[in-house]
């Protein structure tokens, strides 16, 4: 009964005038959860196939899921109701976990290597975006029953919801950008190409307007206006190495929504020491920042008021946090060692950041960067909070 | 056959050394590095990702020293980088054996 345990008084208040609802109005459900699921989170343990179900308010574990398979590079994303995950493993792996109850509901293996997936904005399908084989396989998020098989024969990344039943995402072998639209009895695929070589991620802004896939194989990013009639690429931050020779990238960044800091695009650069500045009514740079090392993740803080900036390896003990307004690095953490990622509660008040090597995930106040409590957990990668079920590209 | 007995005697005495090199605590962090960070692109289990397979079984009984300078220079045009700056040559041999004989966990 582990989910008793940091049940708090309001909650018991809460069950108590529930109760006494239901004696009014209808007869009681058995099955009626204890518990809602608003402030929980799941962290991947990424070296044992396991998550950790973690409570916010509590700032502790509350249990712990395994027989996921291979986590390496897992992430994951929340049904509407916040009650599931659909966990995306390197395997090829889709596993939909019920966080109440702390099982694993149904596990397929949908393809030989993955890298990502998405929910549909109505929360009908859960889409996994394949390495191998190169594509995009659609699944109903009842049933984890396949309802279509998009392959692109290319390793593709980058992939996100977009409304409309909509998904995008990138083709890392051929240097495209497809949009599918799953709105209609079949498919409808719409097929940019030439965006630019080896296209790494992917993110889609909270608006849904503006897809942006970051570039690899040269310097530069790529927008799409998925507003348009007919969306097309653009170029974006052209040459930002200036010539520079690109450092050895010993991991890659990541891309995700949390890239818009009020009325900026906060990105890495890729193989230099810096975050890139863009404005986000004329993607013109208006700034850079040089950091500690490479940057991996660079989130917004929600409100974008700063900007949480984590490094590839083997620079990845640090996070530097850099003011929006000035661009100035106003604070460094050294959390120790393996800093994978972050992840802010919903309005920004603490970040969680994950610390590999020292098996463990640390609570700050993202305000005064006071540390305020440590979760145990092994070799743990992503944090994600149930808030993102609401968030288009999370 | 003087240089060839020469080459075969260097090869001796290079495995060997190779070995003897990498004391059991650097050994430990190397696994960890090949198991963590090779596994970021390569997979924890290392049958691939943005990477290509690195199981014994892929490598299918490839040169160790050809592993090494791939470890250590990377392959341009590709995702993978140069670990020279971070890896010494003794210690890439090391961990290109190491994919060589260990099976993937």
């Amino acid at each position: 009964m582990t989910l008793i345990a940091p049940l708090s008084r309001r909650v018991v208040v809460g069950l108590a005038a529930t109760a006494m609802l239901a004696l009014a109005a209808a007869p009681v459900r058995a099955e009626t959860p204890c518990c809602a699921t608003g402030d929980l989170g799941l962290i991947v343990e990424r070296a044992t196939g396991s998550l950790v179900v973690v409570d916010q308010s509590e700032r502790a574990a509350i249990g712990r899921i395994e027989g996921l398979g291979d986590l390496s590079h897992a992430s994951l994303v929340y049904s509407p109701d916040e009650r599931y995950a659909f966990v995306f493993g390197r395997d090829g792996g889709l596993t939909k976990v019920d966080i109440l109850a702390q099982t694993v509901v149904k596990r397929v293996v949908q393809a030989g290597n993955s890298i990502g997936g998405a929910i549909s904005d109505d929360g009908r399908l859960v889409a996994v975006s394949n390495y191998e084989p190169g594509g995009v396989r659609v699944f109903d998020t009842d049933t984890l029953d396949m309802v279509a098989d998009i392959p692109t024969g290319s390793k593709t990344v980058g992939l996100v919801d977009a409304p409309g039943r909509r998904f995008v995402f990138s083709l890392w072998d051929a240097g495209e950008t497809w949009i599918a639209d799953l709105s209609g009895p079949m498919p409808k695929i719409t097929k940019l190409t030439g965006i630019g070589t080896n296209p790494y991620d992917g993110l889609i802004t909270g608006d849904g307007r503006t897809y942006i896939a970051g570039l690899f194989g040269e310097d530069g990013l790529v927008r799409i206006d998925l507003w348009a009639e007919e969306p097309e690429p653009r170029r974006i931050l052209p040459h930002y190495g200036r010539g520079r020779e690109k450092l050895p990238v010993y991991k890659m960044p990541h891309l995700e929504g949390w890239a818009l800091a009020g009325d900026q695009f906060v990105l890495p650069a890729v193989g230099q020491h810096e975050v890139l500045w863009m404005d986000a009514r004329d993607f013109r740079e208006v700034a850079r920042t040089p950091t500690h090392g490479q940057p991996v993740f660079a989130m917004a803080r929600p409100g974008g008021r700063q900007v949480w900036v984590n490094f590839a390896h083997p620079l990845n003990d640090t996070i530097q946090v850099i003011d929006s307004q000035s661009h100035e690095i106003v604070h460094e953490l050294k959390p120790g060692p393996a800093v994978l990622h972050m992840e802010f509660t919903a309005r920004g008040t603490e970040v969680w950041v994950s610390v590999r090597d020292a098996d463990r995930v640390d609570v700050y106040d993202a305000a005064t960067f006071e540390k305020l409590g440590e979760i145990a957990a092994k070799s743990p990668s992503g944090i994600f909070f149930t808030a993102r079920a609401h968030k288009i590209g999370l | 056959m003087a240089r060839i007995a020469a080459f075969l005697a260097l090869m001796l005495m290079a495995g060997p050394a190779a070995a003897d090199d990498i004391s059991p605590d650097r050994a430990v962090r190397l696994e960890h590095l090949v198991l963590q960070d090779c596994g970021s692109c390569h997979g924890l289990t290392r049958k691939g990702g943005l990477g290509s397979p690195l199981t014994r079984e892929a490598l299918g009984g490839a040169d160790p020293h050809a592993i090494a300078g791939i470890i250590l220079d990377g392959l341009p045009g590709t995702a993978m980088p140069p670990w020279r700056p971070l890896l010494t040559e003794t210690e890439a041999l090391w961990i290109a054996n190491y994919l060589l004989e260990e099976p993937a966990k």
